[in-house]
């Protein structure tokens, strides 16, 4: 099938190795991947601050472009969600509406796309590492996604997965909130840390880079040797 | 800026940086969870149940108008007094009128959070009236002089020590560090009140419109003292805690020991259905009962929100939101805290006084996950952002999003954003965390991403 990449734009300015991963992935699973150039960020920080006429002027040409799109599969639960539950919402009323609810259905996040509509876990990855799954928020809650990533993680040779307490507690990114409110932000991201600590595990995996950011940004100021990666990075390790 | 924001995140910058308190509520906050998972897992189906409460709430307050009147009728019918207030101010005068009328000198109350929400206790005292709050908790954070920490559980931010020395100072106890030696310090001090106390005053927990019942549930036994000892009794009720019928209890109230408190039932649940009728040898001679609406038929007003009326609160919402855990309860300086004090505060008390409440959440959605009545919470959130963005945008916000437009629509001026980051990255490593960082908030605690060499695009484009 045609798979419509989307890679958010902080996937694409900061984390490109995650968006490559997923090429070679969906490549070597035999798809057709196109990645349109004008595709770059789904509205979501006007979005969650309320300003939705703002949000609009993102996500209208985003809505155009992916009308004829096949499937979209995208890197992140968050903008998944943004596009798949947000999006409805966002243009309910506008001559939009139609084209927001026909897009829904047509959206998934990365790992589901893989487990739930291909059916395939075991991508023949290798990572002979400790790791911990960190659920996102939005792909967890708004999407329902949790036992795909999880799935596919057991699956890959070498690998040893263990749960972290409150594996489900937001790392406390929340987009603009992390800058708004950067106390709250950093106190979630520390208990976050400290959950992932104690399962001794290597990395910290999770199915959205804006997770991983932040929890990456406190790890390296405190200087803890735990790394993050994202989930499609490990897959496409061979 | 108001006040009410500075005051919120000067209080958050404190606690957020208080580890023993961070401490203290975590740990408080897993044993509520690990016996609420108990409990919960003694329900069928516990999702099931859930919906089942939501659709009885969403009739109720659907059809307040008739649910209230039935409600105030049955009442009446056994010669209980109804005063509906539209307002604090009218509560307050309603229930001071009564104390006045019965020549009243000292009060005893049980825990009722519409009476925090009116500050009826401020008033009562600048009245001249003693009022003594009966429920352990409410008792010791009054000591204090403090509001409650949590609509639930308001002295958990204290520990036995804390109390302990409470104790010694205002009521000249021994010291001690045994709970159950705590407890009966209060007991001793709180029994004589119950008997001199001339009212008493109850919050509800469900008003029964079949038959005309207020059901209150508590697990210390001083809500019946409260409403059994005195002479007069009053109830302060929130117009939305209707229910139509009392088998709707069978639900609602393992519901809320469950969510509230891991608990299959609360230790005692009573229904009052008026005063001491002719022929009873105790209870109340009069009883009355002042139905509070103070904004809530705005909300109701309100299709999208209306919802957050199902409320019965429970604090399930609380107790599982992190930023809960990590602020406290007295940071956002309202009386009813966490996710859903941030959705009904702005609603009840100013959406543009109190907006920064709906913007301090990382949208997780473990409220809404928690909640036994199915409140779509930290969706209501991100709608009282857009009505507050609506109603008064921020001027640099909404440039800032509308340049981010122009940018990431126009690929060679996204290209070039990128490029600019790529070449200033030494440059912000050198002025990190200095008043000159635009990304200050960031990197106060968190380290920027290094730039890659080449972003996804542009090897996209070189492999083509």
């Amino acid at each position: 099938m045609t798979v419509t990449l989307f890679i958010p734009c902080f996937v694409d300015s900061l984390y490109p190795g995650v968006g490559i991963s997923m090429v070679q992935i969906l490549e070597r699973l035999g798809h057709r991947v196109v990645c349109p150039e004008e595709i770059a960020c789904c509205g979501q920080p006007a979005f969650n601050s309320g300003y939705w006429p703002e949000a609009r002027e993102v996500a209208g040409p985003v809505l155009r472009r992916l009308q004829d799109a096949e499937v979209v599969v995208i890197a992140s639960g968050s903008c998944g969600a943004m596009l798949k539950v947000f999006y409805p919402q966002l243009f309910a009323g506008t001559p939009q509406a139609e084209a927001a609810k026909a897009l829904s259905p047509k959206v998934w996040e990365f790992s589901s796309f893989l487990a739930d509509k291909l059916g395939v876990t075991d991508l023949s990855a290798r990572f002979p590492a400790k790791v911990t799954f960190h659920d996102g928020c939005h792909g967890l809650r708004e999407l329902g996604i949790k036992t795909a990533p999880r799935r596919l993680l057991e699956k890959v040779q070498g690998l040893e997965l263990v749960e972290m307490a409150d594996a489900e507690t937001c790392c406390g990114f929340g987009g603009t909130f992390s800058a708004k409110f950067p106390m709250i932000s950093t106190a979630m991201g520390e208990v976050k840390c400290a959950g992932a600590a104690e399962t001794g595990a290597d990395y910290i995996v999770s199915n959205d880079s804006s997770c991983l950011m932040h929890v990456q940004g406190l790890l390296s100021r405190q200087g803890s040797p735990i790394k993050t990666l994202h989930l499609a990075e490990i897959l496409a390790q061979r | 800026m108001t006040t009410h924001v500075q005051d919120f995140l000067a209080q958050a910058r404190v606690v957020t940086r208080d580890l023993r308190h961070r401490g203290l509520i975590q740990t408080a906050l897993r044993k509520y969870e690990t016996a609420r998972d108990r409990k919960k897992a003694a329900f069928n189906d516990w999702q099931s149940a859930r919906q089942a409460a939501a659709e009885t709430k969403w009739d109720a307050i659907n059809h307040l108008d008739t649910y209230l009147a039935e409600f105030a009728d049955k009442m009446e019918a056994r010669g209980t007094q109804i005063h509906w207030a539209g307002n604090a101010a009218e509560a307050r005068e309603i229930i001071l009128g009564i104390i006045r009328s019965k020549g009243a000198r000292s009060i005893i109350k049980s825990k009722a959070m519409t009476a925090e929400e009116i500050h009826l206790n401020d008033a009562m005292e600048k009245a001249g009236y003693e009022v003594v709050e009966s429920d352990l908790g409410e008792f010791i954070v009054q000591l204090r002089h403090e509001p409650p920490y949590h609509i639930v559980f308001p002295a958990m931010h204290l520990t036995r020590d804390d109390i302990n020395e409470l104790f010694q100072k205002e009521l000249g106890s021994a010291s001690t560090r045994e709970p159950e030696e705590l407890t009966m310090i209060a007991r001793r001090a709180l029994r004589r009140k119950y008997i001199t106390a001339d009212v008493g005053i109850t919050g509800a927990n469900f008003a029964i419109a079949e038959t005309g019942m207020i059901s209150i549930t508590e697990n210390e036994g001083n809500a019946r003292l409260t409403a059994a000892l005195p002479k007069t009794l009053i109830t302060l009720v929130g117009i939305e805690k209707v229910l139509p019928k009392l088998e709707d209890l069978a639900l609602f109230l393992p519901m809320l020991a469950t969510a509230g408190a891991g608990q299959t039932l609360t230790g005692y649940n009573t229904m009052y259905g008026g005063p001491r009728q002719p022929g009873e040898c105790d209870g109340p001679e009069e009883y009355h009962v002042v139905l509070l609406d103070n904004r809530r038929t705005e909300l109701l007003a309100d299709p999208e929100q209306r919802d957050a009326l199902h409320c019965i609160r429970c604090g399930a919402c609380l107790n599982v939101c992190p930023i809960f855990k990590n602020v406290g309860g007295h940071t956002y300086g309202t009386t009813y805290s966490g996710p859903v004090g941030s959705v009904i505060t702005p609603h009840l008390r100013g959406l543009q006084d109190w907006k920064h409440l709906s913007g301090s959440s990382s949208l997780c959605g473990a409220c809404t996950e928690a909640c036994p009545v199915k409140i779509d919470l930290h969706h209501h959130l991100l709608q009282n952002r857009r009505n507050a963005a609506v109603g008064e945008p921020s001027f640099f916000e909404r440039l800032a999003y509308r340049l981010f437009a122009f940018v990431i629509n126009r690929p060679a001026l996204y290209r070039f954003a990128k490029e600019a980051g790529r070449l200033t990255e030494p440059l912000q490593k050198l002025i990190r965390d200095t008043p000159l960082d635009p990304a200050r908030a960031w990197t106060g605690t968190r380290d920027l991403p290094p730039m890659p060499e080449q972003s996804f695009k542009e090897w996209w484009e070189e492999r083509r």
